[in-house]
């Protein structure tokens, strides 16, 4: 009988009573909050919320003060400069490439994209180049752990330039001419200078 | 007959001016509209909204968008549920397209044109006696705007045969939902324009155009403001548009025309958007002087004492440009508000038509009627 009693009490607990009836104690006036006039009334409402939107809408006709929308494939935003993209090798002066194929870059890969067939260079002074040099640009994390790597400035990442969308896997496979293509001279000094490089 | 007479006589009839009207202003004008919400609606919320079809190098800002719409939706498989009432499916977007495209029959869209007066002058004092005279209403009686009402009405059987034909809950919740709101705002509406009629004296939309002159502070919105308020409201709410789009009610019941696809959907869209180029035309007509432009008469303006004549031709342009000009601007008007304020609830929408507007319209025209009686 009390429980019943006492649930009442704490449906009404947040309205402020003004008065109880003597005869049930059930019965008491209490204070409601009723909403406000203007919110009753739509009008006021109204006019200031087509304040709020006719002000934006004339801002954005006029001068697009509001809007920050960019209209991609026409404007681009410019990545940071040392944004990592698609893979590049590097060229020495003579035009050929300055990979050594030293294996460090398909050692490190954590994604085992890479792929590098070495074989002999005429060149007297450096013994190896890479005869297939192959990236699979699907299975690359973009991790930057190759260039990281490399003793000798071959590979690069700064082209800028996102993995494409192809058709087939074998497509997204970059061979060595594609990766040449792109390809610069290196200002690092490379190889041949003797244990005094230094100075 | 001459061969003057007989063009003059072909175009003074009635289809000539309705189809000319339709194809000219009416069909343009809604089908730019379902672009020109989409760009107001995102240049409202600071978006860009869609400006990007294009025929080769031209843009135009996307206006090209309707075009594409509509290619769309023709090309758009046509599905129709296997249980829904074949005859009633079909039947359903055509009764909320028709009643609408009739009904611009009775707006006057200009003065009366003497083609053989184009180049001169008319005198104000004594009206010529013209061989030929284009009247620009199509359909001219006493009781226009209750042809009006009775027409209008008749596109609420398009939006609730639509919800029982589909043979799916929601589309007949969405139905339902339509026919109470429309019957009870069409109280309000009627009620609010009784009060138009006590003043003016007439249901005839060309003679109300006339009684309000080209004087600004004869206008209905300055003689009946209540009741343009609560017309305003009520004609909003009988476009089935946000803040009353409770029987389309995207969130939850997707609406009467949930089943339709393709070009049957997109009649019922077409159907929505003419309403708001009616609407308009029905509010610039009763409450902002219809084709009056402020202040000129059939020979040129008349300002404090000083007038410019100005030839028949060119008060013809100025003052069909002047009613295109008010229905345009009560368009976006109507976008404004429909993507301003949110949507009632169906409680609300009930108290808001039942206990204000219907109160509201019967004290404006217990007012209007007692001043008129003093006065």
């Amino acid at each position: 009988m009390g429980h019943h009693a006492e649930a009442p009490e704490e449906s009404t607990e947040a309205l402020l009573v003004l008065s109880v009836s003597k005869k049930n104690k059930n019965i008491r006036t209490v204070q409601v909050n009723r909403p406000e006039p203007e919110q009753v009334n739509f009008l006021p409402a109204l006019a200031k919320g087509l304040g709020i939107t006719l002000k934006h809408f004339f801002g954005n006709v006029v001068a697009r003060k509001h809007t920050e929308t960019m209209q991609y494939p026409e404007e681009t935003k410019a990545y940071p400069e040392r944004n990592r993209g698609l893979h590049r090798l590097m060229l020495r002066e003579d035009d050929t490439e300055r990979c050594v194929a030293c294996m460090c870059c398909p050692t490190v890969c954590p994604a085992n994209c890479i792929t590098i067939v070495p074989a002999e260079r005429d060149d007297a002074g450096i013994e190896k180049r890479p005869a297939i040099f192959e990236i699979d640009e699907l299975r690359c994390v973009v991790c930057g752990l190759c260039v990281e790597s490399c003793p000798c400035d071959a590979i690069r990442m700064d082209t800028g330039v996102h993995a494409t969308a192809v058709e087939h896997r074998h497509e997204s496979v970059m061979d060595k001419s594609a990766l040449l293509k792109s390809g610069t001279k290196s200002i690092a000094v490379q190889g041949g200078t003797g244990p005094n490089w230094r100075k | 007959m001459t061969t003057t007479d007989w063009i003059f006589w072909v175009l003074d009839s009635a289809a000539v001016k309705w189809v000319a009207l339709i194809m000219i202003f009416v069909m343009p004008v809604s089908s730019l509209l379902t672009w020109a919400e989409r760009r107001q609606s995102a240049m409202m919320q600071d978006r860009l909204g869609p400006n990007r079809a294009n025929i080769g190098s031209i843009k135009l800002w996307g206006i090209l968008h309707f075009i594409a719409d509509a290619i769309k939706m023709i090309f758009k498989e046509d599905f129709i549920p296997e249980k829904a009432h074949k005859g009633l499916f079909i039947l359903a977007p055509i009764l909320s397209l028709a009643p609408v495209f009739i009904a611009f029959a009775v707006i006057p869209f200009g003065p009366t044109i003497y083609p053989h007066e184009l180049g001169s002058v008319i005198p104000l004092s004594n009206p010529i006696e013209a061989e030929h005279a284009i009247n620009l209403q199509v359909f001219n009686v006493e009781w226009g705007l209750l042809f009006y009402f009775a027409i209008l009405t008749l596109a609420n059987y398009g939006s609730v045969l639509a919800g029982w034909a589909s043979y799916n809950k929601w589309a007949l919740l969405g139905g339902l939902r339509a026919s109470s709101q429309m019957m009870s705002y069409e109280v309000a509406m009627g009620l609010s324009l009784m009060g138009c009629f006590l003043v003016m004296g007439t249901l005839e939309p060309d003679a109300m155009v006339q009684w309000q002159t080209s004087n600004p502070a004869h206008w209905g919105i300055v003689v009946q403001p209540l009741a343009f308020v609560l017309f305003f409201t009520s004609a909003i709410a009988e476009t089935k548009r946000a803040p009353f789009d409770l029987p389309e009610g995207e969130p939850e019941i997707i609406g009467y025309f949930v089943e339709y696809s393709g070009m049957r959907w997109g009649m019922f869209f077409l159907a929505e958007f003419i309403e708001i180029v009616f609407i308009a035309a029905v509010i610039a007509t009763v409450f902002l002087g219809g084709y009056q432009v402020p202040f000129l008469e059939a020979d040129g303006f008349h300002f404090a004492g000083t007038s410019l004549a100005i030839s028949h031709g060119f008060v013809v342009l100025m003052q069909v440009g002047a009613l295109a000009t008010k229905i345009l601007f009560l368009c976006f008007a109507q976008l404004a508000i429909r993507w301003t304020l949110p949507r009632f609830r169906p409680d609300q929408l009930m108290d808001l038509g039942w206990k204000r507007l219907l109160p509201l319209a019967l004290f404006n025209l217990m007012l209007t009627a007692l001043v008129m009686a003093v006065l």
